[in-house]
Parts: C-alpha cells; structure tokens; sequence
C-alpha cells in the first residue's frame, strides 16, 4: 500500500478531460459537477487537481460508480440489518441513498458540513433528505459531540469525511474515534473511507487499533482506498461474514456491489509499525505526515 | 545592547503572537469543529486583542519607559499563556454547553483563553517603538524597523508551527515552550536594562 498506490489513487484523482457543467462556489474549496463518458461527477477543485467525492453512471443510476462505495457497504456484513444509521459526509448522497432503500425502517443521520454539497446533491445527484432520512449541515465532530450530550446512539457510522486534501484532521483523531465509538450501540459498527498512505498509514492504523481494537482491514487491489471495518462485539469469524454475504447477494446485485467477493480480502493482520504514536487532538500532523515516507 | 535586544524582544513577541494564533485552530477544533467560523472567531479575536493591545502599549509608554517594564509585560504575556494548558478543556466543555451555536461557541472560546495573552503581546510593539525612538526624525525609520523584526517574526512562527512543531510536539508542549520563550524573554529584557 504505499508509493504504487499513491501514485494510482493520483492518477485515479485526476479528471483533467471531464466536462464542467456546473461550478458552485463553496465556503471549503469549489465544488465541481462533471461529466465524462456518462458519469456525472461530484469533484472538489483543489490546487489544479480535482478529486472525486461521488460519482452516478446516468445510464445505470442505480449502481454505485466508485468503487470504495460498494466497498463501504461491507459493512452490512457486520450488522446485517441497522435500525439507525450516521454518516459523515454527504457527497453525492450515494451511500444513504442506497441504505434508505436497502433499510427502509432505519434512521438515517447524515452530516455534512458545506450546505452547497447539499445543494449540489439535491440539484444533480438526486439526493433529498425524505422520510426517515435527515441530514444535519455541520462539523461532524460538533454534531458527535452534540449527539453524545442528547443520547443519540447508532448500529451503523460511516466515516466518509474528506477536504479536498485528505480527513481533516480533527476527525482523524484517537479522541474522536472514541466519541465516535461512545456513539455506537453495544452491537455498532463502524465503517471508516481511508486512503492513507505514506507514513501516515501508520499513524491511522495505530489509531484505529487504540480505539476500537482488531478490525478489518478491507482493501481491493484496483484501489487506492482501505475501508477500516471495526466492531464493538468481537469481529465475526470468516464463516459467518461469508453467510452474511452470500444473504446479501440478492440485495446489493442492483447495486453492483460484489459482496460475496469481499469476505475473503478482509484482512486481520496488523500490518503497520504498531510504534508509531497515534494521533490525538494533540498530536495530529496528519496533513504533513501524509507526504512523508 | 540596548537595541538589539528591543528588536530580539519585538521579534519573539511577534514569532509567539502567530504561532498562538496558529495553534488556536488546533485547541478549538475538538469543540467547534474545523469549519470556516472557527477560523473566523479566532483571527476576529486576534485582530481585536492586538488593536487594544497596541493602544494599551502606547499609553503605557507614555509613563517612564523602561526595558524592565517591557520584560513585567513579557511575564504577564507568558502567565497568561499558561490557561491554555491548564483550563481550555473544562472552559470548552463549559461554552459547548452553553452554546448551541458553533459559531458564537467558538468565538466566546476564542476571547476567553486568546483575549487576554494577545492584548498583553500586542503592547509589546508600540512600547519598544517608544524605547528605541530618540528624537522625532528618526521616529519612522525606527517603528518601520520594529513592524519589519516583529513581523518577520510573525512569518517564522507560523512557518515553524505549522511545518514543524506540531510534527515534533504536542500541542501543549508546544504552549509551554511558547510561554517558556516569553519568559527567556523576560529576562533578556531585565538584562539588558539593568543599565538603565
């Protein structure tokens, strides 16, 4: 996971032939909705690259384009059926989108904190907050906190909260991962979008490790990202996730998500320098460590 | 002497000055978030501190100026620091508590642990403007000097912050180390007007 990649995941950014159809000014950076080869997209404009937040395939709307959204949704395999819900970060809305319809009865909690990506989400990327759906346009560590002081819990966090750059850093710490797991119910689960690399990677995962103990590490090989799956039940054996799988197949076919293949690329090793310190709200370089070796 | 150790003492108070105002980001986002308001509270609250700080700075300059009173207001500077270590958590905690809005959350965050320690930095300048000003002829070339030290100043200690010292420290390491220099400052100043 390391410089090839980070060179992939570059390459992967960079839209530089997509067609603007609409800029919209943002408090955080511009916000561009492209269109390449039928898939619209929900890019942030940062220096002179562009990087992807969400993207739809206008001929097949329904299929989840990118691929760490499919991969995000391996987390059903934890929590089979939750009755609520919190993501962290809206983009295209592509993920509640799929929940709300996978979980018609569940709550769904999405916070974000540029209301012109709410905007943007509603106007392009057919995204409404309805029914059991509702998002809240802030910091996520501010709704967190809120959240936790009014007794909010939920079975299933998402963790999808990017700048331009990378996790702001605030949300990347050992701090945080705690409230976060303080918000999760006895039997939650977590899914965190990840795409650290460099020395950072280390730092992130030790990180992880200190909040929530063992958890998976899911990554595909045609991408950049690593989904940290983390529980707080002890982490179900290989037999159970891949029945868990095979009852989601069915479900998740309409959106492209190839489940069943996700089991077997969960890995359990520690595969990062468990002496490198955590980060913590005060120690968190995360932007700098990211462009270190 | 004299001289070069104003200029050192407006140097440092200008290095600690941005290197505070840097970090405030990093001591409120726990509380109120990484958002653009947060940036905006505090840079408000700067700007006002060191506005009240210079005027406070040339009035007191105004009573027999003298390098040890420049070192008693390096000292309060640094005192005054010391909140950040010792009290930002329960005082954040309290304000998140009282106040829903993030947006004046922060704000009243800013003025209760940056107030204080920046109005007093603020006084540093025009009273070292007044300590090296001999005759009235030379009263600009030798304030353009002090903004240029102080500001320069300024410039390293946001560079050094934000490159380095949150790479290698703690944030409160990083504070103590702040309102150690003011005190090493402190007593530069009583050194260099012993003579006086």
């Amino acid at each position: 996971m390391k410089p090839a990649l980070a060179l992939a995941l570059g390459l992967a950014c960079a839209f530089p032939h997509a067609e603007v159809i609409h800029e919209e000014p943002s408090l955080y950076g511009k916000i561009l909705v492209t269109r390449e080869d039928g898939f619209l997209c929900m890019q942030f404009a940062v220096r002179s690259e562009r990087r992807r937040q969400s993207c739809i395939d206008e001929r097949a709307p329904k299929k989840m384009a990118l691929q760490y959204t499919r991969m995000m949704m391996a987390s059903l395999l934890l929590t089979p059926e939750p009755e609520s819900v919190l993501i962290t970060g809206l983009g295209g809305g592509t993920l509640p989108k799929a929940l709300a319809e996978l979980l018609p009865e569940a709550r769904i909690d999405v916070v974000e904190i540029a209301p012109a990506v709410v905007s943007v989400a509603d106007r392009f990327f057919d995204f409404r907050a309805a029914g059991n759906t509702t998002v809240f346009v802030r910091d996520a560590r501010v709704f967190t906190r809120r959240a936790l002081r009014d007794g909010k819990r939920y079975e299933l966090i998402l963790l999808d909260t990017f700048d331009g750059d990378y996790i702001p850093e605030h949300l990347m710490t050992l701090e945080y991962l705690r409230e976060t797991r303080r918000l999760l119910t006895p039997n939650g689960v977590l899914a965190a979008n990840t795409f650290a690399t460099s020395r950072l990677y280390d730092h992130e995962s030790e990180t992880y490790y200190r909040a929530f103990g063992p958890f998976l590490n899911f990554t595909i090989r045609e991408s950049a990202n690593r989904i940290v799956l983390a529980s707080i039940m002890p982490l179900p054996d290989n037999a159970t996730l891949r029945r868990a799988a095979r009852s989601w197949r069915q479900r998740l076919a309409p959106y492209g998500v190839p489940i069943t293949s996700y089991p077997r690329r969960f890995d359990r090793t520690q595969d990062w320098n468990r002496d490198r310190r955590p980060l913590t709200d005060q120690y968190s370089p995360a932007n700098v460590l990211q462009r270190m070796d | 002497m004299r001289t070069v150790a104003v200029n050192v003492l407006a140097f440092g108070g200008g290095f600690v000055i941005m290197s505070l105002e840097l970090l405030g980001g990093r001591v409120l986002a726990p509380y109120f978030g990484g958002s653009i308001y947060v940036w905006g509270s505090i840079i408000t609250v700067f700007m006002l501190a060191l506005s009240a700080g210079y005027l406070l700075g040339g009035y007191l300059s105004l009573r027999r100026p003298n390098l040890r009173k420049l070192g008693l207001i390096l000292i309060a500077a640094g005192v005054l620091v010391c909140p950040l270590v010792l009290i930002a958590e329960p005082a954040m905690s309290w304000i998140f508590d009282q106040v829903e809005d993030p947006r004046y959350g922060s704000l009243l965050a800013s003025l209760v642990l940056f107030m204080p320690p920046t109005i007093i930095l603020g006084m540093i300048s025009p009273y070292a403007v007044r300590l090296l000003v001999k005759a009235t002829e030379e009263s600009g070339r030798v304030a353009g000097t002090l903004y240029f030290v102080s500001t320069f100043g300024s410039a390293l200690g946001t560079l050094g912050t934000s490159f380095y010292f949150v790479l290698w420290f703690e944030l409160n390491t990083i504070v103590a180390m702040l309102a150690g220099a003011l005190a090493l400052l402190a007593c530069l100043a009583f050194a260099a007007g012993r003579t006086e």
